[in-house]
């Protein structure tokens, strides 16, 4: 053996990063009575952090969110038939074929709503917020938004069929909420 | 394919939060009250089991990826043939149809379909979150991704087109929790009004907290087998169970953007989507000529359209041509009140456009039981018995199995021995149905469980 050789780590260093539980509750004897009532122990529940920034491609997708800094909305048209997609698309669904790019109205009608009163964690400080199906004239798909410029209280399905006009965020974050719509008569 | 037998089940009870064992553990508690319930021991069944099909959504839920093979191995199953499907709100009912698959195909003759959910790891809103991941995430999740809001933007559309009222969707809360009261697998045990579910807090226009099914941890095993694995079953535990079959499966799909779903002409909608009954019927197609004529079209938002074809498959497999009164009862996929509405109309209980209407006529309550409504016609096909999702709680892998479980005992005739009380059994009950269903309706299943001829 080597009279150099490295001396080798025995012992993990203990540190006081995450979460330390002291003086846990546990049998001083561990006999067969102690050990059996083990299994009465309640269970030991933890909070455990989770965290993670994905990298995300809009793909073939990304001319639409180009579209929305530029405040432009664009759609997808299959070249032959002519079905136009409000929400882009790379193919059509029934040819196969690759889709074109098409400029949508600036206006649409709404054809469904909500007003979300609670939400998932990432929008709850966003509540009361109101979601909005826009149908665009001429396109075969609609396109999911937000509503502006309406009381989230007086929720009415007269707002169906109401006449709606795009804004674009000035300080585009590359999200479809890029684009908004408030009502086209205000 | 082969006869497949449904022939033992097991469903932990669904509650907020288990923290008390970890998921293969609660898995466990159903796994063995199925094979109790055959009257075989642990080793026996281990003996004579084939393989598994395992069932949970969610990998953000379990923080666990390959949470099926530690099932599987918990189980004692290793090294049998298994693997996991993943179909959102349907996976269970993508499980039940797996293992129909495995020993219809003669892959095996006994095959054991187990799934769960442990949705109580997170906070309610961080489990919108995760389960809002399941729509879109470059166009949909990010405009304010929450699937309740989803679902209320389908039935504003279906209120408007249809005349549907808040007062008919909370008829199928009412229902539902009361059934539920009878059931103690249940999650929600409670005797609510008309009023009370209006009263409840609203969390999308016009879904309120009673209308909208609660999260759970929970777990479902179902046991399949051929003409082969019921004998091997039978020699083993020396008793003779009853014939339950599965008498046909269907599926559909739809698009995962509710903005890309189709909206089809009459003639489309005739050749593509139709039931037989509704094709052949000159009202019924007088009906639809005037929907299109007023501005119809399907399936848009307002209808399920994967529902739609689930049903017809299994329907034409299983020669079921007047669903209403050729099923005894349904275990319909009611997350919300809304999509049992829906639903109705996609099973074809009734026609398009008449889900709010018939749900207050009184034909999809449990007779015999008291609801503190008018309901102007009698029971004709019990739908949701057991309560389904909205009181009996969503885990969601294992909610399409639990179905199965529910059926299964209706169709034994069994319900008073394991709820201990048998308000919920139906009489005579031949023939059942359950329902699957995931996310804005993108993937279906329905399958047809029946009383085999002796």
């Amino acid at each position: 053996m080597s009279e150099n050789k490295r001396q080798l780590p025995r012992k993990i260093e203990e540190t006081d990063a995450g979460q330390i539980l002291f003086n846990v509750p546990f049998p001083a004897e561990l006999d067969a009575e102690a050990l059996q009532a083990l299994k009465k122990m309640g269970p030991i529940v933890l909070k455990q952090p989770y965290c993670i920034d994905y990298i995300h491609s809009y793909g073939q997708d990304s001319p639409f969110f180009a579209g929305l800094a530029n405040g432009v909305f664009l759609g997808s048209r299959e070249p032959d038939t002519g079905y136009t997609y409000a929400t882009p698309r790379g193919h059509d669904m029934t040819t196969g074929a690759e889709t074109d790019w098409v400029v949508l109205p600036a206006e649409g009608v709404i054809h469904a709503f909500t007003v979300c009163h609670f939400g998932s964690e990432e929008f709850l400080p966003q509540t009361p917020f109101v979601l909005i199906l826009v149908h665009f004239e001429g396109a075969d798909t609609l396109f999911l938004s937000r509503l502006m410029g309406v009381d989230p209280d007086a929720a009415s399905l007269d707002w169906i069929g109401m006449k709606v006009r795009a804004r674009y965020l000035r300080n585009s974050k590359f999200r479809p909420t890029d684009v908004y719509f408030v009502p086209a008569e205000s | 394919m082969r006869d497949v037998y449904v022939v033992s089940g097991g469903v932990s009870k669904f509650t907020k939060a288990r923290p008390d064992k970890t998921f293969q553990a609660v898995i466990k508690e159903a796994y063995d009250y199925a094979i109790d319930d055959l009257g075989l021991t642990f080793p026996q069944f281990t003996e004579l089991v084939d393989g598994s099909v395992a069932s949970y959504f969610s990998d953000h839920f379990a923080r666990q990826l390959m949470a099926g093979i530690m099932a599987q191995d918990y189980l004692g199953l290793c090294p049998k043939p298994s693997h996991r499907v993943e179909g959102g709100g349907a996976t269970g009912g993508l499980c039940f149809q797996e293992a129909w698959k495995s020993v219809a195909s003669g892959s095996m003759d006994i095959c054991v379909a187990y799934g769960f959910e442990t949705m109580s790891h997170v906070n309610t809103w961080k489990g919108n979150e995760f389960i809002a991941l399941a729509s879109d995430v470059s166009f949909d999740y990010p405009v304010g991704g929450f699937y309740s809001g989803y679902y209320a933007m389908m039935v504003t559309r279906h209120m408007k087109e249809f005349g549907t009222t808040v007062e008919q969707l909370a008829h199928v809360s009412v229902k539902n929790h009361i059934n539920a009261y009878h059931n103690p697998y249940a999650q929600k045990r409670h005797r609510y009004t008309i009023e009370d579910v209006r009263a409840a807090p609203m969390v999308a226009w016009p879904l309120t907290r009673l209308d909208i099914c609660v999260m759970s941890d929970g777990a479902a095993a179902v046991i399949l087998c051929s003409e082969e694995g019921l004998e091997k079953l039978e020699n083993a535990s020396g008793r003779r169970y009853p014939r339950v079959v599965v008498e046909s499966i269907g599926r559909g799909t739809d698009a995962m953007r509710m903005a890309d779903r189709p909206h089809q002409s009459f003639d489309e909608f005739m050749a593509k989507n139709a039931l037989a009954a509704e094709r052949d019927d000159p009202d019924t197609r007088a009906y639809y000529q005037d929907l299109w004529e007023q501005g119809f079209r399907y399936p848009g938002v307002h209808s399920f359209r994967a529902g739609r074809m689930a049903s017809k498959q299994a329907y034409e497999r299983a020669g079921i041509t007047d669903p209403l009164h050729e099923i005894d009862f349904i275990e319909l996929h009611d997350a919300y009140t809304s999509s049992e509405i829906q639903t109705y109309e996609d099973m074809g209980l009734c026609r398009y456009g008449e889900g709010g209407a018939f749900a207050v006529s009184g034909q999809t309550f449990m007779p015999g039981l008291d609801y503190g409504l008018n309901l102007p016609d009698a029971p004709v096909c019990p739908v949701n018995p057991s309560g389904g999702l909205i009181a009996c709680g969503h885990p969601v892998g294992a909610t399409g199995l639990m179905q199965g479980v529910f059926a299964l005992w209706q169709l034994q005739g069994t319900i008073g021995q394991h709820f201990h009380d048998d308000t919920l059994q139906i009489a005579n009950a031949r023939r059942g149905a359950i329902h699957s269903h995931a996310g804005t309706g993108t993937y279906v299943t329905v399958s047809i469980l029946k009383q085999a001829e002796e």
